[in-house]
């Protein structure tokens, strides 16, 4: 391989993790939020995908790509909420819950959304951070969606929050002893509640920067799985939001292994390659479970440590 | 800026006095409380004893509104205050430190106590909180590190945490819950001092729940006993002799007679660690190249404050946690913990919480007690095709001789009460003969009459030769029971004498670490 095809190599991995990064993300997020209140959701796959629908179809409508962002996160707040309250009933499991939401959340997403495979919504706008390059290569790599940004910024906004706030402290105590929280006159149910609904909001937003930005179309098949990985990057990032961007952006990058090998010629094993993301979880789950570092940062309440 | 420019001036905390007044708890069936009324004045140091079950902790449960009081009235300062909930206690200056620790695992000292604040700021400000829980410390008594997750403390750190909380919220009530089971001596004596001190400065009153006669007798004013959910007796403990105190706790109960321990001299190394090593759960070392000898009818007592790796030892020992490094030889072979050695080398052992450890809860009292010869005749034929007639059999006949209190063998063993599940599994372990026994906490929560039978049950072993390995938290436990101390630290034994060598200043200090 030539330095150059090096090089395109490089920037199309870089390429791949700013633009493919930003659904994990924001489920991811959402999730580290849910967990760090010491509820799993494994219902944000669903959201995502309702996310993706509704941010599509409210973006046609109006016209306005943002509007379907906001329409998104709301959607995604009420699958949130949903599973937030039912959970709250006494002796559900939030593992079978968050698997019946991601079934339901799908399910209304492909019903309501069969209107809007065909036509075209306005979608949203992005900005490169390399064209002072003046490179062509290097300017389309360097493609950012705002969105992006935002992610990071909720990332920041999270990770202080959990150390300098009342309602960081507050959710991470709701998290590792109930009965510490419940003692200080805490409601655990609601704190969780409103975690859960937060990142069903957040998880929602992932989706629509699916639909509105990249791939940038509605279909079923638009997610394939992403929000389920995103739980996973949750473990892998040791319940930390800054950690959570450090891993999408890797899960980004191995996402467009395939796609970048493809663009220097390298044809064998595209599909293997395409497949690396899930690879990597599956390892990601492996090493991380027998870790004994993750042990020590998972929030004590959460049923999958139980 | 200086400490005195932040902090207003300290104020002089006054002591609350509290009166119950005919405090009745019913549950369904179950007279919990009844009609208990009690006097403890401001500036004085308080102790409840009674048995497990005689209605100590719901008695605090009511005064701190965990529980409402079917009926009965608390009176604060000489006037009748209702208090529906823990946060209206805390309200009222009631505080409590309970057995288990409330505090939040991964939040570090400072921001427990921040957070455990009603007026928490919504965005803190670390500089100046930290400067005021700085300033907060150097009035207090004793200290802990501010900076590192709860998770990462001590046992006697958190527990000193807990009461530092309790004080930077101005709790001027402190009502203590069993406070000493997690410390050495010399802490618990170093706190208990401390408070002493306070409450005799008039600054807090303290009521504590205790079995210890030692603390009441060192460090209480007045005292309390309860049995059976009513008051018994009580006064100032100068006036009372351990004797009669005991006495009101046991009632007319009749307990058996400590088993006389033969002089026998011990015999031959039966059970050998050496240099054994384990991990615990997060992967740090638990067991750090820990040697022990036990000998043939003898007792060794392990000593020390709980956390120090004793769990982890009495785990490897009964084959639920692997060890690491070193090895564990019985009668000079190499020992691998599994069914065919125990079985093969007549180990046995009574784990701590033993419903959780060496029980099946749902399956039957007569299940649990073939768990070790159900796949052996007469109770399983070619090893697997189980006959239930003889396990029954043998089980009526275990029930029969260590009077196991149940229904019939078929009930649940978790339907049975804990002193009934620590004999049923007593009487599984030792129906054979015995070679080695390992036994953790035998009698921890239960009533003296069962730690009278248990204790004895355990010394006729001895006598009759097995190798017996007793790990305690309580020191009084191994200093009644042990002929030879080891006291365990950081995961090491790191200091054995035999019982008439040794004294509990001696032990306390090697409990320290030191």
């Amino acid at each position: 391989m030539s330095d150059n095809s090096l090089a395109i190599v490089f920037f199309a991995l870089v390429g791949g993790a700013l633009r493919v990064s930003t659904p994990f993300m924001f489920v991811a997020l959402g999730e580290c939020l849910t967990e760090k209140s010491g509820r799993v959701n494994l219902g944000l796959e669903g959201t995502l995908v309702l996310g993706a629908m509704t941010a599509y179809a409210v973006s046609f409508h109006t016209g306005s790509p943002w509007l379907g962002v906001l329409a998104a996160g709301c959607s995604g707040s009420v699958l949130g909420a949903m599973h937030g309250y039912i959970c709250k009933l006494p002796k559900v499991n939030d593992i079978a819950v968050g698997i019946a939401m991601m079934i339901f959340g799908t399910g209304v997403a492909f019903f309501f959304g069969k209107a809007y495979i065909q036509p075209s919504a306005p979608r949203l706008g992005s900005f490169s951070l390399g064209a002072w390059t003046g490179n062509a290569q290097i300017t389309q790599a360097l493609q950012i969606n705002p969105l992006f940004l935002v992610g990071i910024a909720v990332a920041i906004v999270m990770a202080w929050a959990f150390a300098n706030t009342k309602w960081g402290l507050i959710v991470r105590m709701a998290g590792d002893s109930a009965p510490a929280a419940t003692a200080m006159g805490v409601s655990v149910d609601l704190v969780r509640f409103l975690s859960t609904t937060f990142g069903g909001f957040l998880a929602g937003v992932g989706g629509a920067f699916l639909s509105l930005y990249y791939p940038g179309s509605w279909n079923q098949g638009l997610s394939s799985g992403q929000g389920l990985m995103a739980v996973a990057l949750v473990i892998f990032a040791r319940w930390s939001p800054i950690r959570c961007i450090l891993a999408a952006l890797l899960f980004g990058a191995a996402g467009a292994i395939g796609p970048a090998l493809q663009s220097v010629g390298i044809t064998q094993g595209y599909y293997f390659f395409n497949a690396a993301p899930y690879i990597m979880t599956l390892f990601i789950m492996i090493a991380s479970a027998g870790s004994k570092r993750a042990m020590r940062d998972v929030p004590g309440e959460l049923s999958i440590t139980k | 800026m200086s400490v005195a420019e932040v902090m207003p001036p300290v104020v002089q905390k006054q002591a609350l006095s509290i009166e119950t007044i005919g405090m009745t708890k019913i549950f369904g069936p179950l007279v919990a409380l009844e009609d208990v009324s009690l006097k403890v004045e401001a500036g004085t140091f308080h102790a409840l004893l009674g048995e497990n079950g005689a209605g100590k902790s719901t008695l605090v449960k009511c005064i701190m509104g965990y529980y409402s009081a079917t009926r009965g009235q608390v009176l604060l300062d000489g006037v009748e205050v209702k208090m529906n909930n823990p946060r209206e206690a805390r309200a009222n200056g009631i505080g409590m430190v309970y057995q288990h620790f409330t505090l939040v695992p991964s939040l570090t000292g400072a921001e427990n106590l921040v957070i455990s604040r009603a007026d928490a700021p919504a965005i803190i400000d670390w500089k100046k909180e930290m400067r005021a829980l700085t300033a907060f410390l150097d009035r207090m008594p004793f200290r802990v590190p501010l900076d590192i997750p709860v998770a990462s403390m001590a046992a006697g750190e958190k527990q000193k945490l807990e009461i530092l909380k309790l004080l930077y919220l101005d709790q001027r009530l402190l009502i203590l819950d069993e406070p000493t089971s997690v410390l050495t001596p010399d802490e618990a004596d170093e706190m208990l001092g401390l408070l002493r001190g306070m409450a005799k400065r008039k600054e807090i009153t303290v009521i504590m729940i205790t079995h210890k006669f030692r603390e009441v007798t060192t460090f209480c004013d007045s005292v309390t006993v309860l049995r059976r959910g009513r008051k018994i007796g009580g006064g100032n403990v100068a006036d009372l002799s351990t004797e009669a105190m005991a006495k009101m706790m046991i009632g007319d109960t009749v307990i058996r007679e400590g088993a006389v321990r033969s002089a026998k001299p011990p015999g031959d190394t039966v059970l050998e660690l050496v240099a054994l090593e384990a991990e615990d759960e997060e992967g740090l070392p638990a067991l750090d190249k820990l040697n022990l000898k036990v000998h043939a009818g003898e007792i060794v007592g392990i000593a020390g404050v709980s956390g120090n790796g004793q769990s982890e030892l009495v785990e490897v020992l009964s084959g639920q946690r692997p060890f690491s490094n070193g090895r564990i030889i019985v009668k000079g072979k190499p020992f691998e913990p599994n069914r065919d050695s125990f079985y093969r080398l007549k180990i046995f052992g009574l784990p701590e919480e033993p419903l959780k450890n060496a029980t099946v809860p749902k399956m039957t009292v007569a299940e649990n007690m073939a768990f070790r010869n159900f796949d052996r005749p007469p109770a399983a034929k070619f090893g697997w095709w189980l006959s239930p007639g003889p396990m029954r059999d043998k089980a009526r006949e275990l029930i029969a001789r260590y009077r196991v209190k149940t229904h019939s063998p078929e009930s649940a063993i978790a339907d049975l009460s804990g002193g009934n599940v620590q004999r049923a599994v007593l009487a599984r372990e030792l129906s054979s003969d015995v070679d080695v026994l390992i036994v953790a906490n035998p009698c921890f929560g239960l009533d003296f009459a069962s730690v009278a039978e248990i204790r004895a049950q355990i010394i006729e072993q001895r006598n009759h030769g097995a190798a017996v390995l007793l790990v305690s938290e309580d020191l009084d436990e191994v200093l009644e029971m042990a002929d030879r101390v080891a006291v365990m630290s950081g995961g090491k034994i790191n200091y054995v004498a035999p019982i008439g060598e040794t004294d509990r200043t001696t032990i306390g200090k090697h409990m320290a670490g030191h």
